[in-house]
């Protein structure tokens, strides 16, 4: 150009001096400042660049994670977590003909009024179906249908449905643990979902891995102690019992005497928890471990423990229960029936109220209380369940004589199911409280000892006579084991007062020769007729321990022609 | 001076060539991986829905039905039941 103007100066008028180096200079300046933008962009306000250039080539991908599943003690599955898809709409944008929402409808198993309806919606974002199968879900992505999306999601099945439902718990949206063991273990079975940096190619494949943003964390399974198959065995047989008796409530724990592992742990009424929509709160509860009542009878082996402990009475000692009754101040104790003359042994077979008051009173109020404390009454299980209670016992300081007379035979304490199934460990072992898990453990579990060997064992023996003939619960027996346990019928507390309902239970164990198994049975206000422990809770006791003992292949300790028939043997009803 | 630069040159070339065909190769290789991974999560995924009907089949509840009504099996009464000592143990 300069050049140029050079040339042409020869032969035409002459051009202002200053006009070449001018123009020179002005486009000398705007090669500068392209320059200047450049290195500008280049160097120092770089971002918005990269990430445009970087939005073409590369992806931030989430890496899913499982959640852990949860096991029986034998590695049967009781939840797993698989993919499924959500199905979203968004109303305003969807194109598609009315053959093409008929077969949506009909993909999703929606009416197509309520399709119409959910489409109609004035939201940007509405869910027309969730946890979907995968398969389905590639059939609506076939359709392709303007405005219709899907979305990963897990969903947590429960193949054992009501079964184990109260035990497991389950999980709510995106997969986190809301209830039972899903939520107390959530940390252990919820994964992490990690992210990694790629980079694509023009078709969307994923050509190189750019950089691991975050490594995905996967959920780890989890071994309850549960044994499903005895587990579904106490819920088929609490709910017959609970059917039978019109009750209201019922549970069943089943314990192993040798690990406290609990291996069955059933509550009705209980849920579906693959299918939770419109279930009361009430029927998820996990009353066995976070409902309290008065235990009654069951208690007491408890205090003839502590007084053989004490020394105040031998197993043979003589009580005279006669007339039945007992005045502590102002108040009265109650016997059913007439029993005069007992032994010690007798008081518990005969569950005398007066008998066990008698001999409560016979002991100062701390060593009983340190007893019932031994055995666990009143202190935390520390199970790690959600909501568990602890129950109640008061300090021995604040006793009246009524109190401790009552509390003898189980009134005026209250405990949890649980709680009162381990306090048995104490009577199945020579005296050792086993710590109670819902964990799968390696092998047996000592626990502290709170009862001298001997005391344990003759206690043993007094509740072997409870399931004999002439004891409160003969329906307890099983064909071919040696069974001790005790039964135990308590009115329920309303408003500070006694009334006429009832929780009837029955705690026991076999073979009484070599426990094995603990199990715990509480009927809650039976009203088909029965309510006494020893024919509304034992006959379930009795029918889950000789089928679980024949499952776990427990060897017989007593010949299988020993039982009597039910109906003819003969039953002491108890007090209350 | 000048064949020094030549030879130089060649291996240039020769290393820029080996770059690209070595960089190709880790992509194939790559999109490889990642369909077989791919892969591997779709096995996993219908691991878990067997599992998961494979227990639900084998539920309790349900065998015993089949025991009962299909197979008419029963508990035998006690009198009906004969223990065998375990021998000499």
């Amino acid at each position: 150009m300069i050049a140029m103007s050079a040339t042409r100066a020869a032969t035409t008028p002459k051009l202002p001096r200053l006009r070449a180096p001018l123009l020179f200079g002005m486009l000398l300046a705007l090669f500068v400042l392209l320059a200047a933008r450049s290195l500008y962009l280049q160097w120092i306000d770089n971002a918005f660049l990269q990430e445009q250039g970087s939005s073409r080539y590369s992806r931030d991908l989430e890496v899913p994670a499982h959640r852990g599943r949860i096991l029986d003690r034998f590695g049967e599955p009781l939840a797993i977590s698989t993919p499924v898809k959500a199905i979203w709409a968004w109303p305003e944008k969807v194109e598609a003909t009315p053959g093409q929402l008929q077969a949506l409808a009909v993909a999703l198993e929606l009416p197509p009024s309520a399709l119409a309806a959910k489409l109609d919606a004035n939201d940007d974002f509405v869910y027309l179906k969730r946890a979907v199968a995968p398969e389905v879900a590639a059939g609506i992505a076939a359709l392709g249908i303007k405005g219709v999306h899907d979305d990963d999601e897990y969903r947590r099945y429960y193949p054992g449905g009501e079964v184990m439902s109260h035990i497991l718990g389950f999980t709510g949206d995106r997969d986190v643990g809301q209830e039972g063991i899903e939520l107390a273990q959530q940390a252990w079975l919820g994964g992490t979902p990690g992210g990694r940096r790629v980079i694509i190619n023009r078709r969307g494949e994923v050509v190189e891995d750019v950089a691991n943003i975050r490594s995905p964390r996967e959920g780890r399974d989890l071994a309850l102690s549960i044994d499903s198959r005895l587990q579904y065995l106490a819920y088929r047989e609490l709910r017959a019992a609970v059917e039978l008796n019109k009750a209201k409530a019922g549970g069943l724990v089943i314990l192993d005497a040798r690990t406290g592992e609990i291996l069955a742990l059933a509550n009705l009424p209980s849920y579906n928890p693959n299918n939770r929509t419109r279930v009361a709160r009430e029927r998820m509860r996990n009353r066995a471990l976070t409902d309290i009542f008065e235990p009654g009878s069951t208690l007491k082996p408890f205090t003839i423990a502590a007084a053989l402990e004490a020394g105040k009475v031998q197993p043979s000692s003589v009580i005279d229960t006669a007339p039945g009754t007992l005045t502590i101040g102002k108040a009265t104790i109650h016997d059913a029936h007439r029993e005069g003359v007992l032994t010690v042994e007798q008081v518990v077979q005969k569950s005398s109220n007066v008998g066990a008051a008698q001999i409560a009173l016979s002991l100062p109020p701390e060593r009983m209380w340190s007893t019932l404390s031994g055995a666990g009454f009143g202190a935390p299980l520390k199970s790690g369940f959600p909501g568990e209670v602890s129950g109640r016992l008061r300090p021995a300081k604040s006793w009246r004589p009524i109190e401790q007379a009552t509390m003898a035979y189980g009134h005026g304490i209250s405990v949890n199911l649980v709680q009162l199934a381990r306090a048995y460990t104490i009577f199945a072992t020579d005296g050792e409280l086993k710590p109670v898990t819902l964990f799968k453990e390696a092998g047996p579990v000592a626990g502290p000892p709170v009862l001298k060997a001997e005391t344990a064992r003759a206690v043993r023996h007094m509740l072997e006579m409870v399931v004999m003939p002439g004891g409160t619960a003969p329906k307890a027996q099983v064909p071919g084991y040696r069974v001790a346990g005790k039964t135990g019928t308590a009115h329920k507390l309303e408003g500070g007062t006694y009334i006429n309902k009832f929780v009837a239970s029955f705690v026991g164990f076999a073979p009484a020769s070599n426990p094995r198994l603990i199990i715990a049975v509480m009927i809650d206000e039976p009203s088909g007729g029965q309510y006494y422990g020893g024919s509304v809770a034992a006959p379930v006791f009795s029918s889950v321990m000789g089928a679980a003992l024949r499952l776990l292949g427990v060897p017989t300790d007593a010949p299988l022609s020993s039982i009597l028939p039910p109906a003819e043997a003969a039953e002491v009803q108890e007090e209350t | 001076m000048v064949k020094l630069n030549l030879l130089l040159l060649a291996a240039l070339v020769f290393c820029a060539l080996s770059l690209v065909t070595s960089r190709h190769q880790a992509r194939k290789l790559f999109v490889e991986l990642e369909r077989e991974q791919k892969l591997a999560r779709t096995y996993d995924v219908e691991f878990g829905q067997l599992q998961l009907e494979q227990s639900t089949w084998a539920m309790p509840a349900r065998i015993e039905n089949i025991a009962r009504e299909q197979l008419k099996m029963q508990l035998p009464r006690p009198g009906r039941i004969q223990v065998v000592d375990g021998g000499s143990r």
